[in-house]
């Protein structure tokens, strides 16, 4: 983490888009009044869809919304990293270097964005389409590396993706999100290793542990855990179709 | 409140729930080090260096964060037990230390702070000196802009954010803050904007380190070689306890003293910066005009020059104004000098006050200082306490901070740091009960009404002063004799400026024409001789052909002026009484000489008495006082505001004069510039600077 500092270049002026005077009157309104300033992340995230970054401007703005000091806004500002304090371009690119990531070659993920971005962090690319930065851990280590781009995570990149990515975001395009190697989410690469027998999913095991299905069992009986529940802390689930 | 009881280092003591662990322990007789906490400052618990044992917690507990109601008892109902020393709070504390000291400049060699320093005096008790484990580059800060006053030297700062508490709790100017988090945590204004307070000064006292210093005594002197004199301030008539730090000829540094009836440990900037102006535009040496210039005189001349020109002067033609830093020994003996010679106006009263002598209540805060705390509602009429009495607004911003006051102003709109509702022409309305707020004082328990020199210097202030009487004693602002548990509740304040000019009043100084009909009986030959004893606040330069005697220590508008210049001292320069706005009569002691051949002010009127063939009758300072006592007893009980518990109505009715107010007179400004408001202040570079900044650049932002 490094020193956090307003930005040399700041824009003349803020002001919310008229459409937002709704939902900042619905953040306001969730705190008791003489507390509005509670609202102040709120705000700031608020202004930061808005416009991408956190600007002077907006500070005041929202200080004189929430009646509150500017120093105390700045303080906040300063204090979470996620509110950009820098101008960013059209697409911010949040690149998770958090140790899952690094492991699986985040380093050329950011080699990436430094040859088709910047060379520095937290700058704006010459065509002002693209910013990047290195961020904490991102939640999406099953998929490491990844990186996010506005609102989806672009995941199993390595390099020449990166790069193949951030191109098709150059002409315009928008790729898909999700995992980059063709997998479904997070399943396998290469399709399921595991689970893989059809009796778990046609009930023959369900039969088995049973001792030959239970049409017999009356509901209370059915409803009582057994001792596997007992052992396993949950019951199995039952596969479809089991019952009959 | 219900207390418990703790087992402190073996000695059991009964603590009340509401103290911190840090209390109950120095109740105990334990000495806790501490940086973040300060007894009149919200907790923050961030600095960890309090650290106790609880026996049995599992960690060694912030003894400033942990209120005694959390404490348990132990299982067998035994009270807990506390250890504040040992090898266990030790090891903790030298941690916290190890710690601080990671990023902590080794530069006390070339710290203001040194000497006087909290973190270098509590490692010497819990430093590691022996080792160090941390072989990493230091952080270093960026210095930051707080104006004029305080000097930053950030990579000092150890972030216990007591300037940030002051500024947002004490002040009332949340102009600080940290920004960033972590070790990036920096303390900053908004934008490198100066910290606009009136009590700025005050957070070099607290800042525990030397990242906030003093930026007009930086690298002047070491505590240790400072003659140190507790006296009182004399910028404002709160009567602010002070200790004059001197070495040699020079006042360096003035600093607060703990009085809590008073200042509690604030002072504003004005009473600890001024000091520079002791050294600047000097009175050395006695002057006289010749052929139209002050030429440089002996004291024999300047007085026969004097004595020559009283001789041929009829008493009705002779005047003294007194000024506005004038110590009560002195005003006492220009009184019996003036009186011996018949001279028939004399006036205290500068700004054109039209308080008079009498009544003590009148012109007196009568709920004093402390008293405000209990007030829960208060009207200021005319006044601006942010600028009149900065430690006094402090204190009324305490009281709004405590609970439910409610405060109402009549006069222009001023940012007070709490809120006020402005109550525009509401006087009359207030004095026949018709206005809203009339109703909420009556409502009030302890209604409070506070009486400004604005109010005051008005045409028409004695009817002004007539008028808030009614008030007062309409809506229960001056209680009956007896009402409340303390003996009385007597909420009718009036402030004043000027150190002296409660003394004054005491001592009668008001005879005859007041200061405007002086000037102008000046203009129009009928004033012949004027005395003015360190009197510059008023229109010094148009006194016509009056033969003008200025007797004082700065050659500010009335030195400028004079026939005759006599040097006197400064504040710092001589023992005195003063009295300030409750009446509360305290003493000034010297902590300098006079410069060259300037002498106390007492002694010059003493030989000039002389010279004049009417010698007062006394020779030394103790005399006078003795004299001085005579007149006015309360003189000699040093220290007590004096109770005015309930009221004589007759004496409230007779208050000021009737009258009808001027229609349409606004409520003005009483001060032009906090700043620059008495010849010390005026000769001060650093009030200048403050002026430049604060003033100046307020007024060129609202121009803007």
């Amino acid at each position: 983490m490094s020193l956090r500092r307003l930005s040399p270049d700041q824009p003349a002026s803020f002001a919310f888009k008229p459409e937002h005077g709704p939902r900042i009157k619905r953040e306001v309104a969730k705190y008791p009044p003489g507390r509005q300033a509670s609202a102040v992340i709120a705000l700031l995230r608020l202004g930061q869809e808005q416009e991408g970054w956190v600007s002077k401007p907006m500070i005041e703005e929202i200080g004189r919304i929430l009646s509150m000091p500017y120093i105390r806004v700045l303080e906040v500002a300063t204090f979470y990293t996620m509110f950009n304090l820098e101008p960013v371009g059209e697409h911010l690119v949040q690149v998770c270097t958090t140790t899952p990531c690094w492991l699986r070659g985040s380093d050329d993920v950011v080699a990436a964005c430094k040859k088709h971005i910047a060379p520095k962090p937290h700058t704006v690319s010459a065509d002002g389409k693209f910013s990047w930065m290195e961020v904490e851990c991102l939640g999406a280590c099953v998929n490491a590396p990844m990186l996010q781009i506005g609102k989806d995570f672009y995941e199993d990149l390595d390099g020449p993706k990166t790069e193949a990515l951030l191109e098709a975001f150059r002409r315009g395009e928008t790729p898909k999100p999700g995992a980059g190697n063709g997998r479904h989410t997070s399943e396998p690469e290469g399709g399921a290793l595991t689970l893989k027998d059809p009796k778990l999913y046609d009930g023959g095991y369900s039969r088995k542990t049973n001792g030959g299905g239970d049409e017999g069992a009356t509901d209370a009986e059915a409803k009582r855990p057994t001792q596997g529940a007992s052992d396993r802390d949950a019951p199995v689930q039952k596969p479809p179709g089991a019952a009959t | 409140m219900p207390s418990r009881k703790l087992i402190v280092d073996g000695k059991e003591i009964e603590a009340d729930d509401g103290l911190t662990l840090l209390q109950a322990c120095e109740m105990a007789g334990a000495e806790i080090p501490r940086f973040c906490y300060h007894e009149r400052l919200s907790v923050a618990g961030n600095c960890r260096m309090c650290l106790v044992e609880w026996v049995g917690a599992p960690k060694p507990q912030a003894s400033c964060a942990l209120q005694v109601r959390d404490i348990f008892p132990n299982k067998d109902g035994t009270p807990a037990k506390i250890n504040t020393k040992g090898q266990y709070v030790r090891k903790a504390r030298e941690g916290v230390m190890e710690f601080l000291l990671i990023n902590h400049p080794l530069d006390c060699p070339i710290c203001d702070q040194g000497g006087e320093c909290d973190l270098q005096d509590q490692a010497m008790g819990y430093g590691r000196a022996a080792f160090h484990r941390f072989n990493e580059n230091k952080r270093a800060v960026e210095d930051k802009y707080m104006g004029p006053l305080v000097k930053t030297i950030m990579t000092r700062c150890i972030q216990c954010t007591r300037c940030v508490r002051f500024a947002t709790e004490v002040a009332g100017v949340p102009d600080l803050g940290a920004t960033g988090r972590g070790e990036d945590m920096e303390i900053t204004t908004y934008l490198e904007k100066a910290f606009a307070s009136e009590l700025s000064g005050n957070v070099v006292d607290l800042c525990p380190v030397g990242a906030l210093t003093s930026k007009p005594y930086a690298f002047n002197a070491r505590p240790w070689e400072l003659r140190k004199t507790e006296s009182i301030d004399v910028m404002d008539a709160q009567g602010c306890n002070i200790r004059v730090d001197a070495r040699g000829p020079a006042v360096l540094r003035v600093l607060p003293r703990l009085n809590e009836e008073i200042n509690e440990e604030w002072i504003s900037d004005k009473a600890r910066h001024a000091c520079d102006g002791l050294m600047r535009q000097r009175l050395d040496r006695p002057y006289v005009r010749k052929s139209g210039k002050l030429q440089p005189a002996t004291w024999g001349e300047a007085f026969a020059v004097v004595a020559a020109r009283v001789a041929e002067t009829a008493p009705e033609r002779m005047a003294a104004v007194v000024g506005d830093l004038a110590a009560a020994e002195e005003i006492k003996a220009l009184k019996d000098l003036m009186t011996a010679l018949g001279a028939a106006h004399l006036d205290c009263r500068q700004d054109g006050s039209k308080l008079v002598p009498g009544a003590r209540p009148s012109y007196l805060f009568n709920a004093t200082i402390a008293g405000v705390e209990a007030a829960d509602a208060i009207l200021l009429v005319g006044c601006n306490p942010r600028w009149e009495a900065p430690v006094l607004n402090a204190r009324i911003r305490k009281a709004w901070l405590g609970g439910n006051l409610k405060i109402a102003n009549i006069g222009p709109a001023v940012d007070l740091t709490y809120p006020v509702e402005q109550l525009g022409d509401a006087l009359e309305g207030l004095a026949n009960g018709s206005h809203a707020f009339a109703q909420t004082l009556k409502d009030a328990k302890r209604p409070m009404l506070i009486l400004g020199p604005a109010a005051l210097a008005r045409r028409d202030g004695a009817a002004v002063l007539r008028m808030a009487a009614k008030i007062a004693a309409d809506t229960g602002i001056i209680g009956p004799a007896g009402s409340a548990e303390e003996g009385g509740w007597n909420g009718f304040n009036v402030l004043h400026t000027a150190a002296s000019r409660v003394a004054a009043l005491d001592l009668g100084f008001v005879r005859g024409r007041d200061v405007a009909g002086i000037v102008d009986g000046a203009q129009k030959g009928e004033i012949d001789f004027l005395y003015l004893l360190g009197a510059d606040e008023f229109d010094v330069g148009h006194l016509g052909r009056a033969f003008v005697v200025y007797q004082g220590s700065h050659g500010d508008a009335g030195a400028h002026n004079a026939d005759v210049v006599l040097p006197g001292a400064a504040y710092t320069e001589k023992d005195g009484l003063y009295a300030n706005f409750e009446g509360r009569v305290q003493r000034g002691r010297r902590a300098t000489f006079p410069p060259g051949e300037a002498k106390e002010d007492w002694a010059i009127l003493r030989a000039l008495s002389d010279v004049l063939g009417k010698r007062l009758p006394y020779d030394t300072l103790e005399q006078l006082r003795a004299a001085l006592v005579a007149d006015a007893p309360h003189f000699a009980r040093l220290g007590e505001a004096p109770v005015h518990s309930g009221a004589d109505a007759a004496m409230w009715a007779d208050v000021g004069s009737e009258g009808a107010l001027e229609p349409g007179a606004a409520f003005g400004h009483a001060i032009a510039d906090y700043y620059l408001t008495n010849p010390i202040a005026r000769a001060s570079v650093t009030m200048a600077e403050c002026s430049r900044v604060f003033v100046a650049g307020a007024h060129k932002m609202a121009a803007e």
